[in-house]
């Protein structure tokens, strides 16, 4: 259920189940003000026409994952043989999935929890020095600070592949390589992170909150702690979802950093099985890359569907703040 | 926290510097000088840890079998990627000065980048020598400069035709037996079923240089530092003369191989035939299961009726880095798991041997596959091995070269741009980067 | 450094001058917040890119070694018709694909935020969905869809007994890496647009209701000025983003090998030089004149995004 806001003001015909009395009570605390308006651009009726254009859009991107889908129930030879778009004979799917979890002795769950932890690790960081380095572009007056930014940029900027080697090379100097340091470290910078921090720490943190907890004779990090913190929640969750689907879908530091499979994350296991199609005496594995392929991706969904609740309602409670 | 970062920062400084000062040097490492004979018995009593970097298959059974017989150590078998992956990884291991395995596997087209860079031991002073005449001619040359052995032979890839006898059968065509009468068979087959083609082809560096191998051109020449490259010669002359007319006429189909789509033409008879080296049943049983029984092994068509020349394609080595930690050790591995049992292990497992004893087995040259509707496939393969041509070299930075082939040749694919032409701009391209790399090119 | 400078705006100005002594104290606290971030950038970014300037300087060869050779390799890349060839690639690519993007994006955006779909939260998170597909997978799919021999192309060719042109022929295959990219990132464009949207005041549009503004001129008038530092950030990612394009066609070239040739995009061209080169030297002076372009670009986007307000 992700009613809050839109199903509110939409009167949630087709939306989502109307909250019931019991529900609607318990978010009195979110007031849905556009209710309460006449029809006007701030309270409009769903419109078909717009519904049926934005409808191509979905079309167009959920296509390509009902591919994915379809052919996760065929085996190798309904992979190859039947129309793409639609099931083969037999559906196959529960025997994919366990010969996907089974195969070469049960490696893609290894795989599977090495990005586990990488995501933990490596977002979990990220989004933690993101949300620090935002508060404190956003809320403190420091030399350097305008330049941060700037560099940061540029730095982005320089093309990864090219620094792949250099980066390689000082990471075997420290000992980092084919550890899982070597995926997590890089993976603690989202620069996307950080600037979406600055912005919604500027907006949502008033300055004179700050200000009078100071006067109350509370420390920095205590104030940071208990009164920006909470305020910060619903950026940070959004930070945290992109960072995680980075962290998830990282594919060529570790590809340069790891040569021990038992350390891959799943995209490298998925591109290492299909690499075994092209080798002398190697097993095509198709159907266990698309089993897989869904696999990869079946908990990142979950994520975002689970952790878009907190997102959407913190975003809301932000957009009434004034 | 904040003197923590500090120390991290200038930690990495220090490692920077370092790191700048050490690949500046690298370049001057020379030989270590220690040439007296080994002794590899020892180091196997001592024991110890190995690591070995390969994909092929086979060598996880070889692996066991040696920890089985030498209790004291421990062999660690990894996947570090597929072809110019797992030599991108050896290369920024060699250069970082840590992480390089003991054992490498390295394809044969690929050794000569590491013996160039003198990255790779020279096996003789282990006893590697006493080897030569157990393997074929073709992997033995491949490893071997003058008197030093750069890697051991663990398979090959000598050339073969596969067809899909149904599909020439269905259509009442004759499996052709020269390259002449293969392009009749692609424009017969093509014309009876436009869907069919007699092969695949986006342009391959490995298959070309093969076909031009086995019609006698010798494009590459090598003498240590002096390189000569020449696509002008008589050989690939006739192999530019036939593709020519497959490409003009559109013949082959624009598939990638080891592509899904590849897969599926073998399956289906959409792709008709394939030469490729020996190693191939293995990809045809679990790749393309579903078309047993359909596809039949003959030689290679030949460029002059009569003749039975032949070629390789593909086949690896092990080889052993300088940068390895225990190398007598690493040699003994590399020894075991190429030469007498540990060599049949890897043939029973469906490797294609180099080794003559096991090339020259009763059991080998009678095994039925069944794939093959029961055929002697090996038999076939054999021949073939034995009548591949010789002198064959490849260039000391081929790895490059191939990483550019279809940027060059592949203009012939896609555009009016002629084979002739795109092997001459690869001739032009692979000088460049020679001279680039110090090597004196075509002087 | 003007980014931010509506939200900078937005927030309320220091509430009275601050003492030399708070001064100096906020300087470390903020320095403490910022450092963490700085200090891992400074490792695995900044690190590398000196490392990378310093390789820049010298020329290492399989046969003779290591040699500094000053700003040779610079001069060689900037006469690099290779390189050119592939920043003009990209550029063209930049100039078409991401337009497209951000504009389905901010419609997809604005149609859900205007509370008129139907549907409107499945909308958002389907269409986010691609994002959370890794790129190797997306281009397997779309490269598995794009075949003409037995792919849905094909499918569709033989279905209807025409003959769609190969989407990964030469003259089309930018065009179809574009549709990837698009297809990948459209969901995430679009997320920030739409959390952009919901951050705006409430009290804005109820303000230019009162006015009497319809829809159209709330989006115009209100929506887009409020969301331009997203507009421009989202532009800025998208134009580093294009410039660095790699994972798909680097999937994708084993489909289309002579197509996606080996220099295709700068980041294609550098990953061949330093990996199946051995040029390290020169695939690192290639990545800072490439960085450096991008910068400038991307600065100048910035300004001028800003500017116009």
């Amino acid at each position: 259920m992700t009613t809050t806001l839109t199903s509110a003001t939409a009167g949630g015909p087709a939306d989502a189940p109307r909250p019931t009395a019991a529900r609607a009570a318990s978010r009195t605390t979110v007031p849905t003000r556009r209710g309460r308006l006449p029809r006007t651009p701030l309270n409009p009726r769903p419109s078909i026409p717009l519904t049926l254009v934005a409808g191509l859009v979905l079309l167009y991107t959920l296509l390509p994952l009902a591919w994915l889908l379809i052919n996760a129930t065929k085996d190798q030879k309904g992979l190859l043989d039947s129309f793409g778009l639609w099931f083969a004979d037999d559906v196959n799917l529960w025997d994919n999935i366990t010969r996907t979890l089974t195969y070469d002795d049960g490696v893609f769950v290894r795989w599977l929890l090495n990005t586990l932890l990488y995501v933990a690790a490596g977002a979990g960081g990220a989004t933690v020095l993101a949300v620090l380095g935002g508060y404190a572009l956003a809320k403190y007056q420091f030399p350097g600070r305008k330049a941060i930014f700037a560099v940061v940029i540029g730095a982005v900027a320089v093309p990864g592949t090219a620094l792949a080697v250099p980066t390689f090379l000082m990471f075997s100097g420290m000992g980092l390589t084919n550890t899982p340091w070597a995926v997590i470290i890089p993976s603690l910078i989202s620069p996307f992170g950080l600037y979406l921090m600055w912005v919604f720490a500027a907006e949502a943190v008033p300055t004179e909150l700050l200000e009078a907890a100071r006067i109350d004779g509370s420390g920095e990090l205590r104030t940071f702690f208990t009164i920006a913190l909470p305020l910060l929640m619903p950026g940070t969750v959004t930070v945290l979802l992109f960072s995680m689907v980075a962290t998830w879908n990282n594919y060529f530091l570790p590809l340069i950093m790891i040569k021990d499979p038992d350390w891959y994350p799943l995209t490298l296991g998925l591109n290492a099985w299909n690499a075994q199609a092209q080798t002398a005496g190697g097993e095509a594995v198709f159907d266990l890359i698309v089993t897989g392929s869904l696999l990869t991706i079946v908990p990142i969904v979950a994520v975002f569907l689970l952790l878009q609740r907190f997102w959407q309602s913190g975003l809301a409670a932000g957009s009434v703040k004034e | 926290m904040a003197t923590h970062t500090t120390r991290r920062l200038l930690g990495a400084l220090a490692v920077l510097t370092t790191l700048s000062l050490t690949v500046t040097a690298c370049g001057a490492d020379g030989d270590g000088g220690d040439t007296g004979p080994k002794d590899v018995a020892a180091a196997l009593e001592k024991g110890g840890k190995l690591t070995v970097w390969a994909w092929e298959p086979t060598l996880k059974k070889v692996a066991e079998d040696f920890e089985k017989k030498y209790p004291e150590v421990d062999v660690e078998l990894v996947n570090a990627g597929t072809g110019d992956k797992q030599y991108t990884a050896l290369q920024n291991a060699i250069a970082a000065g840590s992480g390089a395995p003991d054992v490498a596997q390295v394809e044969y087209y690929a050794l000569g980048q590491f013996t160039t860079a003198k990255t790779v031991e020279d096996l003789a002073p282990y006893g590697a020598q006493k080897h030569g005449t157990g393997f074929t001619t073709g992997p033995w040359n491949a490893v071997t400069e003058d008197k030093a052995v750069f890697a051991l032979p663990m398979d090959s890839g000598p050339m073969a035709f596969f067809y899909n006898k149904k599909v020439f059968d269905k259509h009442g065509i004759k499996v052709p037996t020269t390259w002449d009468e293969y392009v009749e068979a692609a424009r017969a087959l093509h014309k009876a079923d436009p869907k069919v083609f007699i092969t695949n082809d986006t342009g391959d560096a490995g298959a070309t240089t093969s076909l031009i191998w086995q019609a006698g051109g010798r494009p590459y020449e090598s003498r240590g530092t002096d390189v000569t490259i020449d696509f002008g010669d008589a050989g690939t002359q006739k192999y530019t003369d036939t593709w020519q007319k497959l490409l003009d006429e559109k013949l082959v189909a624009p598939v990638s191989s080891w592509s899904d789509a590849w897969y599926k033409g073998l399956a289906d008879g959409s792709l008709a035939t394939l030469s490729i080296g020996a190693w191939m049943p293995a990809n045809f049983t679990s790749g393309v299961a579903s078309a047993s029984g359909d596809w039949r092994v003959a030689p290679l068509p030949q460029w002059t009726k009569g003749d039975t020349a032949s070629a390789e394609n593909g086949g690896s080595s092990l080889a052993v880095p300088k940068a390895a930690r225990n190398k007598e050790l690493a040699y003994a591995f590399t020894e075991f798991a190429t030469t007498g049992a540990g060599a049949s292990t890897r043939v029973a497992a469906g490797a294609f041997p180099a080794t003559r004893a096991d090339l020259e087995a009763d059991a080998f040259l009678n095994a039925e596959f069944p794939y093959f509707g029961g055929q002697k496939a090996n038999q076939v393969f054999a021949e073939s091995a034995r009548n591949v041509g010789e002198d064959w070299t490849y260039l000391p930075y081929q790895v490059y070269a191939n990483s550019v082939f279809n940027d060059t040749v592949g203009k012939a694919y896609v555009s009016p741009t002629k084979l002739a032409d795109g092997l001459k701009a690869w001739q032009d391209t692979s000088v460049k980067y020679g001279q680039d790399q110090g090597f004196t090119v075509n002087k | 450094m003007t980014l931010l400078t509506t939200s900078a705006q937005a927030a309320p100005p220091p509430p009275r001058p601050r003492s030399r002594f708070r001064l100096r104290k906020e300087a470390w606290v903020g320095w403490g917040f910022a450092g963490p971030f700085v200090a891992v950038f400074g490792l695995v970014f900044l690190a590398p890119i000196g490392y990378a300037l310093y390789l820049s300087l010298f020329r290492d060869r399989l046969i003779g070694g290591t040699s500094f050779v000053g700003l040779d390799n610079y001069a060689d890349a900037l006469t690099d018709p290779r390189f050119w060839d592939g920043l003009l690639r990209v550029g063209l690519f930049l100039l078409v694909q991401v337009p497209v993007m951000l504009g389905i994006a901010l419609l997809v955006a604005l149609a859900i935020d205007s509370g008129r779909l139907y549907g409107a939260s499945f909308f958002r998170v389907a269409v986010f969905l691609p994002y959370a597909v890794p790129a190797v997978v997306a281009s397997l799919i779309w490269g598995f869809m794009y075949g003409t021999q037995f792919g849905l192309v094909g499918n569709v060719n033989d279905a209807l007994g025409v003959t769609l042109p190969d989407p990964l022929s030469p003259s089309l295959v930018l065009a179809s890496l574009g549709n990837i990219v698009t297809w990948e990132f459209v969901g995430y464009n679009m997320l920030i647009f739409y959390s952009a949207l919901k951050v705006v005041p409430r009290s804005l549009y109820e303000a230019a209701a009162i006015d009497g503004a319809g829809e159209w001129r709330v989006v115009r008038s209100v929506k887009l000025p409020a969301i331009r530092g997203a507009l421009v950030i989202a532009t800025i990612f998208s134009i580093i983003g294009s410039f660095q394009l790699f994972n798909e066609p680097s999937i994708l070239q084993k489909l289309a090998p002579n197509a996606i040739t080996s220099d295709f995009t700068p980041n294609l061209y550098t990953y061949s030089l330093s990996f199946a080169g051995q040029q390290h030297n020169y695939a690192a002076t290639v990545a800072i004149v490439m960085g450096v372009i991008t910068a400038i670009i991307a600065y100048t986007v910035q300004l001028r995004g800003m500017r116009k307000g």
